[in-house]
């Protein structure tokens, strides 16, 4: 365990003093307490700035399950530390501004931090690690965070139905994910990013490159709502809006970009990773900038709006995957691209940071997101029509914000692709830059509009619930000021993250791309001559605002009227369909009856087992070297088996709870014969602490019923009956008899000779309970307690009628 | 059965009865590192003790004397092995290694501890309040 372990254990920590700190101190708001621990890390993590500029990376190790490869091993390079102090930096300005936004008297402020914290570890482990099992796991967590996130407002019927299609749709593409990390490891052998980069050579030349690149990608294109999975993410809106600014626009939905820019030492220079995540990316873009004009609430224009920027960016490191197909030569062409990615990854966070909270304070102040009831906040909200302002000129890519540089630099990269002359780009490769320059049309569109509908024109306060609008308390505005200033900051001097930050990150998006000591070029400037861009961006601004003038026209159009996106029709299709689905089966199979289950049961044992035994030629049973049997056994033994076949021919209940008790003391004293005293003990407790419990619902048990089996019935279940304990009985001895064969060493011997030794204990079965195999007790502790809690819940809790399921 | 029952040789042989059983479960207890016992087999003597009183002398009244919630008992017992595992992180060591060692204590004489005992504690008050719990969820139910 070193620092780095803990700065990235240390959020979850936080999150179990949570409750306890928002219980006990109750007059101060329990975000100040949260808010210390990103800003401390935020600070931690740009400590490493100078080592990672350098090219250096920092690697500690600790073994977590080294049999399998997976280890928790932290890895810090440009591109893990770019997210890393995106997570930790914006988290900070949320939590600052989620201590006015969230009230402290009406809000569950510890459900909401302690989902914070969760998410923001959860995160921080997915940039940091180097072992993708560790990935996965902190990929989960932070759906599961997203999710209780979205759904914070558990009562509202939306926030539910968002929070479980975002978790559908997640989580399908973690367990996708899953599999193709599975493939990689098939393949190369190893979980290990860094490992599976040296042996790029061999993926790719393995016929499961394919399959594992498709998996994989499932899982970044659902992370980061990429078309068709963007359906998820207008739907999360209904989290409160520091979420929104947090999750679902600086961070997590930047996981996928993060897991598709990671692995492009392993996948890329291959066509299909290139056509893929730029054609995912661009068809993203384009129908995300369409869409987010087509709504009518801020937040759904700004998810939207995400959806349409993460394509952009997945976009650009489709075409920046092309320099490890040249390998060398001329780097700049390519790597535009993955600078624009990287470049605009920052941008990105910080206006659209800004606008998200500014657009929570117009919805704190007002009581309302749509923008037909709003409109000409300008005078009333100065501050936040401000912060809109530049967040918005930043979105729609006007100088000098750093929008402008971070666009300018996207179409550079597009026209680029046109030139590489690879991968069938000559035939098709022109559509990209017009779909490119399409989208910013739409992009420009909808900043103007989002911008004009809100802050300009009338102020209507008869739409509104509230009585009186005014600007948002000082705390409020700290947050997106600070934002607003970095995005007019990063867009007059680019060059303060160019090889600080910028240019690390590029370096860990495209290893082995230079020879040590090299660096990219990085060169980014608001005047390059009259280029091509410069005639794209006139053309964007004219076309928007062209459009923008003759809104009144396509106004009423069925376009702009509607705004439900078509592929959540699917989705419901498809969710309906899965409940009713899994309703019907659940009905053929659950008859709420315990010997029905019994059959399933034991057929299914029965057919598993013959079938092994017939596949490894199996029962052996030869050479038995048993130990002769004592007569005293035999007795026990008969009277035990006599005692059991009893059973079914008795008609009273008391008399078969005797019986079925007698069977019982009988194996506790076969275990004493074969000198097992704590087996013999547990059995004979057990026994007697049942024998209360059938005491107990004896009452409420019904009469026993001769209920009219059909005889074909019976005689199915005495084949079932017979066959089972055939089975077991020559599982068993064949067992024994292999065992015997190969000469395999019986692992009580090691227990026997180590039992003292090693665990300082002569009882072996207590010593192998508590000591050797102490993680398989502590889970079946756990067991029993969830057995508890289950029957609780079924007896204390039980349906009174009429609950709706 | 549990609500009010009037025994009185039940009553008085359970007086006498639950001394030993209960004294030779935390004996069972202790001792399960070295002879026959432990967590497990500790946690339903106890538990079996416990039952034996209610059962003669009804459900209220002992409740008023064992005045434990045994769900939040079941949680102490699900941390506690939990907790103890966390020990040899600290000290360097993969999760649930466990110690021990052998210490001179006066008028007792040498004794050995180790970190397996906190872990089999841990089992003995899930399956004791685990044992407990559903018996009395049910001996409670009326309808």
């Amino acid at each position: 365990m070193t620092l780095l372990h803990w700065a990235v254990l240390s959020p979850f920590i936080a999150a179990i003093l949570i409750p306890f700190l928002y219980k006990y101190l109750k007059r101060i708001h329990t975000g100040w307490f949260v808010f210390i621990l990103p800003l401390v890390l935020f600070i931690y993590f740009l400590s490493f700035i100078p080592r990672t500029s350098s090219g250096e990376a920092i690697l500690n190790n600790l073994d977590w399950v080294p049999s399998l490869g997976i280890n928790f091993n932290v890895y810090v390079d440009g591109l893990s530390l770019l997210f890393a102090l995106l997570i930790t930096g914006i988290g900070a300005l949320v939590v600052l501004y989620s201590i006015y936004y969230l009230s402290k008297r009406k809000e569950k402020l510890n459900n909401f931090y302690v989902y914070l914290l969760m998410f923001m570890g959860a995160m921080l482990g997915v940039v940091l690690s180097d072992n993708l099992i560790v990935i996965y796991v902190f990929w989960e967590v932070t759906s599961i965070a997203s999710s209780l996130l979205i759904s914070y407002w558990y009562t509202r019927e939306k926030s539910i139905y968002g929070a479980q299609k975002s978790m559908y749709i997640t989580v399908f593409g973690g367990l996708s994910m899953l599999a193709g990390f599975s493939l990689l490891y098939i393949i190369a052998g190893t979980f290990s990013i860094r490992e599976l980069v040296a042996n790029a050579d061999i993926i790719m030349a393995s016929s499961l490159f394919i399959p594992a690149m498709i998996l994989v990608l499932l899982g970044a294109f659902t992370k980061s709502a990429q078309f068709p999975f963007h359906i998820w993410l207008p739907d999360a809106m209904e989290a409160p809006t520091p979420v929104s600014a947090y999750l679902h626009s600086a961070t997590m939905v930047k996981a996928g970009i993060y897991l598709v820019a990671r692995l492009t030492g392993v996948f890329g220079g291959a066509p299909e990773w290139f056509w893929i995540i730029t054609a995912a990316g661009l068809i993203t873009l384009i129908w995300g900038s369409i869409s987010a004009v087509r709504q009518k609430d801020l937040k759904g224009i700004l998810a939207y709006s995400t959806v349409s920027q993460l394509g952009l960016i997945m976009s650009l490191l489709g075409a920046g995957s092309a320099a490890f197909y040249f390998q060398d030569g001329d780097s700049a062409l390519y790597m535009t691209a993955i600078l624009a990615a990287v470049f605009h990854l920052i941008n990105h966070a910080t206006f659209k940071g800004s606008l998200f909270m500014a657009v929570g304070i117009v919805d704190h102040e007002t009581g309302t997101r749509d923008i037909r009831k709003l409109g000409g906040l300008m005078t009333i909200m100065p501050v936040t029509a401000t912060i809109s302002l530049i967040g918005l000129a930043s979105m729609a890519g006007l100088p000098p914000f750093n929008g402008f540089l971070s666009k300018e630099l996207f179409l550079t990269g597009m026209l680029n692709v046109t030139e590489y002359g690879i991968f069938n780009l000559e035939a098709f490769g022109f559509i990209i830059p017009i779909i490119a320059f399409i989208a910013s049309v739409f992009t420009f569109l909808y900043c103007i509009l989002m911008f004009s509908k809100t802050f300009m024109g009338k102020f209507d306060i008869s739409k509104l619930k509230v009585k009186h609008v005014h600007e948002a308390p000082a705390g409020m505005l700290i947050s997106p000021v600070i934002l607003a200033v970095l995005v007019i900051v990063f867009g007059l001097f680019p060059n303060l993250l160019a090889y600080s930050i910028i240019e690390p990150a590029m370096a860990a998006i495209a290893p082995g791309i230079l020879s040590p000591g090299e660096f990219f070029d990085v060169h980014i400037t608001h005047w390059h001559g009259f280029s091509a861009e410069l005639f794209m961006t006139i053309g964007i601004i004219v076309l928007g605002v062209l459009l923008f003038m003759t809104f009144k026209k396509w106004e009423n159009t069925a376009f702009y009227r509607g705004e439900k996106d078509l592929f959540n029709a699917a989705y419901d299709y498809g969710y309906d369909g899965l409940i009713k689905g899994s309703q019907g089966l659940t009905r053929i199979q659950m008859t709420g009856r315990l010997r029905d289950y019994f059959i399933y049961m034991c057929t299914f044992i029965i057919l598993i087992m013959g079938y092994t035994m017939y596949r490894y030629n199996l029962p052996l049973i030869q050479n038995l070297d048993l130990s002769p049997i004592p007569i005293y056994t035999w007795l026990v033994i008969s009277v035990f088996v006599g005692s059991i076949l009893t059973i079914p021919f008795l008609n009273n209940r008391i008399a078969i709870i005797i019986t079925t008790g007698v069977s019982g003391f009988l194996v506790a004293l076969l275990f004493v014969l074969f000198r097992a005293p704590d087996l013999a003990l547990t059995q004979l407790l057990i026994e007697t602490v049942s024998v209360v419990l059938f005491m107990l619902v004896f009452y409420h048990l019904p009469k026993l019923k001769k209920v009219k089996t059909p005889p074909r019935m019976k005689t199915i279940k005495l084949v079932i009956s017979i066959g089972f304990g055939l089975m077991i009985t020559l599982g068993s001895l064949s067992a024994f008899s292999m065992g015997q064969e190969a000469n395999y060493e019986s692992i009580s011997e090691y227990y026997t000779e180590n039992s003292k030794e090693k665990a300082g204990g002569y009882n072996i079965v207590n010593v192998i309970l508590v000591d050797f195999r102490g993680l398989d007790t502590m889970l079946e502790v756990l067991v029993v307690s969830l057995a508890v809690l289950t029957v609780v819940s079924l007896i204390r809790l039980r349906f009174k009628g009429g609950e709706d399921v | 059965m549990m609500k009010k029952p009037n025994n009185m040789m039940l009553q008085t042989l359970a007086r006498l009865i639950i001394l030993v059983v209960l004294s030779f479960s935390i004996y069972l207890m202790l001792a399960g590192h070295n002879s026959p016992g432990g967590g497990f087999i500790g946690g339903l003597m106890t538990a079996s003790a416990i039952l034996i009183l209610y059962l003669s002398f009804g459900l209220n009244p002992i409740k008023k004397v064992i005045r434990f919630d045994f769900i939040k008992i079941i949680g102490i017992g699900l941390l506690l092995p939990g907790v103890t595992g966390l020990v040899s992180i600290f000290l360097g060591d993969s999760y649930l290694k466990q110690y021990f060692d052998y210490f001179q204590i006066p008028l007792i004489g040498e004794v050995e501890l180790t970190t397996a005992l906190p872990f089999d504690l841990g089992v003995y008050f899930v399956v004791l309040a685990s044992a407990l719990t559903i018996i009395l969820t049910i001996a409670e139910d009326d309808k």
